[in-house]
């Protein structure tokens, strides 16, 4: 498989680490809701078609990217950076 | 010995280069540009192996990949490699090949006498005979059939060659050298496109080169040889000869075997064997051909029956024959070229049996003038013979049976486009019935099929084809293809009428050669229920052998399709998987094998402790220090407790640069810190280090370490060496994936810094002999938890921490990688006078121990910081990972096992990890399992053994007595459960 990261370019899936569902991963809930934060751990769709999911550029700019790819083919449709730095949450 | 042999004059080998080779310790000779089969051939060879199952004599089917029959063993000692396939392999000097598959001979074989009774070994055997006793499987029954039926032995040996790997990208990746590909590869490449072409065999031009087409004029042969040669000058064009793509992988990734030195005897100096090749290609056009299908009928498997494109390949490419006296069995027009090539060659057609009626009369052409024998509406029914074919059985049109005697018979069941890559993403071939055949359905991105491979079988279709898809990859990547005039070549149609099944001759009619599966045995998995393609494989191993069942997959299904009375369409094919052709291991692995399996890590103090004469002791990737022998120590445990007494009553100095080392820079650095570490970090004070407990997010421990502040917004992480990797990627993934929104970078300095711990009491007045003298390190100025940056040496830069891990007055000194082994020279040369001694891993463990500080054995994914007795560590002011789920009232259960010490009661009684804890007079089982022993040492500081574990109820059960039992290693020892803190239980020596 081959992964087109927006910095360094295509590359081969070995230079990646794969963690899982992008949009479970990074919704963290905030507070003390112990079934909230299982949710978040344990429960995830397993899906057949696009899936919008975690890897990390361990072999390259270590950028964490959302990989969308179709569970059924392998075809990657679109990757972008999980996080643009500077943005988003305020500290 | 048979009436095989060669022709005088033809053939595209090189008469000049007359080559040396040996066949079951026969000396022979061959031509350069034959394989191996056509010197077989050459030198009246006709019985070449046994088959798998019946041990039934076999000759030469194919003169291709797909050869189900001619394996053979090939080379020598460590490099004889089994189940070769003669057709594919290219003569060389000194070639040593050898028959398998037969005891005591190739022409004496005992176990032929599978053959006489068959019927105990058809479809599905191994699941009815042996049933019963299931005892006997194992014992009796599998060894049987394993000696019984086999192929090839492998060497037994280390392969003594080196086999590569490499990474290619292409616009166009042709798969096919055959007139298809290079049409394609040739268009492709003139556009200025960059294109590999990738062809199996030595010489480019496929069919080219075993017909006697032509092309713009002259030989087909000739066309082949000036498009390869110009394909070779073109500096975009890799043109790969003997080199097979066997898979397709996703994101239009192609797995391809080169063959680099499978053609000599010996590969030269830093030559690999072959080569492994990863092709990148925005394009693939597959050009693989097509593959004959041989006909089913009684004794079909004689050897001198060969498929008739076979044959013709023998007589046009190699200049050899197979017989003297050939007759041609065919149900497709392309049948009768092999007699008129054969004719043409001086060799005596006996007879041309075609099973259609309505076989055109102008086919064979010139043959009806030399008397041949023709029969329309016709059939083999049998084959007579059984080391070579004797003669035939016809059964002509009005259904009388005469026998023409014969040497060699050609046949053909018309010719099966090769889709196998197109299925290797799960695309399904569909039927087309005017072939008839299977023809590519639903292709992997970026792949089109064109030539035979597609169905187109004339040649100039094929070359029509070749050149569009050329053209039309060119134009995919924005250049135009230049529209040169497409070569004039041959467009009959040629016809055929499937013939899937001759019935009425007495013996079996093979389908699937190498695996030994007959009509019969596809008839009887139909009538026992077996009705799917998949089912019909499994239960018959039908196309289950090295070949993927390449002459046999159609005829198999079409035999299943006429049983069930259903159309081939509804059949269906089974789908192919990579490789197209086996791969040897060797080349899978490449350089990654024995040492060299992953790379070795070593730390930058590594010389250092060589010079000292360390024992090294792999740990994951990493060679670290184990211990440092002294003469007269009679084992590791002699030399560790040494080290401890030498660190503990003066100092001693051991390599940390293993562990994980991360740089945290930015104003919200403490913030991303109190929010991965369950203690809170962004109160430390500058100047100060921390021990810091990470938790996942599940509420369990995921790992430790120190981490210092240097300035305001400058962290310096430590990790535990098996996490190094994990926690950065972790600490990335807090960052970009949760809280973007942080201001704060960081990366990995593992690599760059050395860091060595200097313990024991006299570690300050060593130290203070290396460290510059404007740094003040004494008790007052530099306490304990003390970090900060200095210089040593007259001007090194070094960062210093006042930590310990031994529980000694102890610091840890990181100086830039390159120093590390002058750094730690130099200290030793400061230390000398005190007593200074190099230790290692194993005295680090034991006072590890002795202080009850938890590494990898105890945090070990299933413990929590409570679990190890750290809960204090758990901030109850803010929020970290981990923080909600380890308050599950599970995780904080009474009874959950908590780390424990252990003390035989019997001081010199050897403890193990590993050992169970039992509660005393209690029964040994999974029910009274109290927890385990997770680390033992044989304390020097103490003199006894002791031991950590995790025991259910933890610090309550301090005081108390258990057994603790191994019943692996057999012992049952008793010991009183105490503080997991041995030595220096107050910790006043690492303030001293």
């Amino acid at each position: 498989m081959r992964i087109r990261c927006p910095y360094c370019g295509e590359r081969s899936n070995d230079e990646f680490y794969v963690l899982g569902d992008a949009d479970a991963l990074t919704a963290r809930p905030s507070g003390e809701n112990a079934e909230a934060f299982h949710e978040y751990v344990y429960q995830r769709t397993n899906l057949a078609g696009l899936h919008r999911e975690l890897w990390y550029h361990s072999n390259g700019c270590r950028r964490w990217l959302v990989v969308t790819r179709d569970t059924r083919t392998h075809e990657i449709s679109d990757v972008t950076y999980a996080s643009k730095r500077g943005e988003g949450e305020a500290a | 010995m048979s009436s095989a042999g060669r022709l005088p004059t033809g053939g595209r080998i090189d008469r000049a280069r007359p080559i040396k080779f040996s066949f079951d310790g026969r000396s022979m000779s061959g031509f350069a540009g034959d394989t191996l089969a056509s010197a077989l051939i050459a030198n009246g060879v006709s019985l070449v192996g046994r088959s798998f199952k019946y041990h039934r004599p076999r000759g030469i089917l194919s003169a291709g990949s797909e050869e189900p029959n001619a394996l053979v063993e090939m080379r020598a000692g460590a490099r004889r490699e089994p189940n070769t396939r003669a057709t594919s392999v290219e003569l060389f000097d000194g070639l040593q090949a050898q028959s398998q598959n037969r005891w005591p001979s190739l022409g004496f074989d005992i176990l032929a006498l599978n053959g006489l009774v068959g019927g105990f070994l058809s479809a599905g055997f191994y699941y009815k005979t042996f049933m019963w006793p299931a005892a006997f499987w194992e014992k009796v029954y599998e060894p049987l059939i394993r000696r019984a039926a086999g192929l090839g032995r492998s060497a037994g040996a280390e392969d003594p060659d080196h086999y590569e790997k490499s990474h290619a990208h292409c616009d166009v990746l042709v798969i096919g050298g055959g007139p298809a590909g290079l049409m394609a590869a040739l268009t492709a490449a003139r556009s200025g496109a960059r294109v590999i072409l990738a062809d199996e065999d030595f010489l480019p031009g496929g069919r080219l080169n075993a017909e006697r087409q032509e092309i713009d004029g002259a030989a087909g042969s000739i066309w082949a040889a000036t498009v390869a040669a110009e394909l070779s000058s073109m500096p975009n064009v890799r043109l790969m000869r003997r080199t097979t793509v066997f898979g397709v992988y996703d994101g239009s990734t192609y797995a391809a075997l080169e063959r680099v030195n499978d053609h000599v005897a010996v590969p030269p100096p830093f030559q690999p064997r072959q080569r492994m090749w990863r092709i990148y290609a925005r394009r693939s056009i597959l050009a693989a051909g097509a593959l004959e299908r041989p006909l089913v009928f009684a004794n079909n498997d004689r050897p001198g029956v060969m498929l008739a494109g076979a044959v013709r390949s023998y007589i046009n490419r190699f200049a050899v024959t197979p017989g003297q006296r050939l007759a041609v069995f065919t149900c497709c027009d392309d049948g009768w070229q092999a007699a008129i090539d054969a004719a043409a060659a001086g060799i005596s057609i006996e007879a041309v049996i075609d099973s259609r009626a309505e076989a055109s009369p102008a086919l064979g052409g010139e043959l009806g003038k030399r008397d041949v024998r023709i029969f329309r509406g016709a059939e083999v029914i049998r084959a007579v013979g059984s080391r070579g074919l004797q003669a035939i059985e016809v059964r002509d049109a009005s259904g009388r049976i005469s026998s023409i005697l014969c040497d060699a018979l050609a046949m053909s069941g018309g010719w099966s486009p090769i889709t196998h890559l197109t299925s290797h993403l799960g695309g399904r071939p569909v039927w087309n019935e005017s072939l008839p055949a299977f023809v590519p359905g639903t292709l992997p991105s970026g792949m089109s099929v064109v030539g035979a491979a597609n169905g187109a079988m004339a040649l100039a279709r094929s070359l029509a084809g070749g050149r569009d898809a050329g053209a039309s990859a060119a134009r995919d990547f924005g250049r135009s293809a230049s529209d040169a005039p497409l070569p004039k070549a041959d467009d009959e149609p040629a016809t055929v009428r499937a013939l899937w099944h001759v019935s009425g001759g007495r013996g079996p009619a093979f389908v699937d050669f190498q695996n030994d599966v007959t009509a019969k045995d596809v008839g009887l998995a139909s009538r026992e229920g077996y009705r799917s393609v998949e089912l019909l494989k499994r239960y018959t191993t039908l196309g289950m052998a090295t070949d993927q069942g390449k002459t046999s997959n159609v005829n198999g299904l079409a035999i299943l399709a006429s049983e069930l009375a259903q159309p081939i369409a509804t059949v269906g094919t089974t789908l192919n998987r990579p490789p197209f052709t086996p791969v040897s291991i060797g080349a899978l692995a490449g350089h990654h094998r024995g040492k060299d399996f992953r790379a070795t890590r070593l730390s930058p103090l590594h010389e250092w402790a060589k010079t000292h004469g360390a024992v090294f002791i792999e740990s994951g990737a990493w060679l670290r220090a184990s211990w440092f022998p002294r003469p007269g120590e009679k084992d590791w445990l002699e030399s560790a407790s040494r080290e401890v007494r030498a660190v503990r009553s003066a100092v001693g100095l051991t390599d940390v640069s293993t562990l994980g080392k991360i740089d945290i820079q930015g104003p919200d650095a403490g913030t991303l810190l109190d929010r991965v570490y369950c203690n809170t970090f962004s109160t430390l004070a500058v100047g100060k280090a921390r021990y810091g407990v990470m938790l996942r997010e599940d509420g369990f421990v995921m790992d430790d370490g120190t981490t210092s502040r240097l300035a305001t917004d400058h962290f310096v992480m430590t990790t535990t060496t098996a996490n190094a990797v994990g926690i950065m990627r972790h600490l990335e993934f807090c960052h970009q994936g949760l809280w973007p929104g942080l201001d704060v970078q960081m990366t990995s300095i593992s690599e760059q810094w050395a860091q060595m711990a200097i313990a024991g009491p006299k570690s300050r007045e060593t130290l203070a002999r290396i460290v510059d003298r404007q740094h003040d390190i004494s008790d007052a100025a530099f306490p304990y938890l003390t970090a900060r940056e200095i210089t040593i040496l007259g001007g090194t830069r070094a960062r210093l921490f006042r930590i310990s891990y031994s529980g000694e007055l102890a610091y840890e000194l990181a100086v830039p990688a390159g120093v590390g082994n002058a750094v730690a020279a130099a200290i030793m040369e400061a230390g000398t006078d005190l007593g200074i001694q190099p230790y290692g891993l194993e005295a680090m463990g034991i006072m590890r121990i002795e202080k009850g500080h938890v590494a990898g054995s105890e945090i070990n994914g299933q413990t929590t910081a409570r679990d190890l007795g750290l809960g204090k560590m758990m901030s109850k002011k803010k929020d970290y990972i981990g923080r909600v789920l380890a308050e599950r009232p599970a995780l904080a259960a009474p009874d959950r096992w908590g780390l424990v010490g252990l003390k035989p009661v019997d001081w010199t009684t050897r403890i193990r990890a590993g050992a169970h804890l039992i509660p005393i007079g209690a029964a040994t089982t999974t029910a009274n399992d109290l927890g385990y022993v997770t680390s033992v040492a044989f304390s020097p500081s103490l003199e006894r053994w002791i031991g950590l574990g995790l025991i259910s109820g933890g610090a309550s059960k301090h005081g108390t007595r258990v057994r603790l039992v191994d019943l692996l290693r057999g012992s049952d020892i008793e010991a009183e459960v105490c503080d997991p803190v041995f030595y220096d239980p107050k910790g006043e020596r690492l303030h001293g």
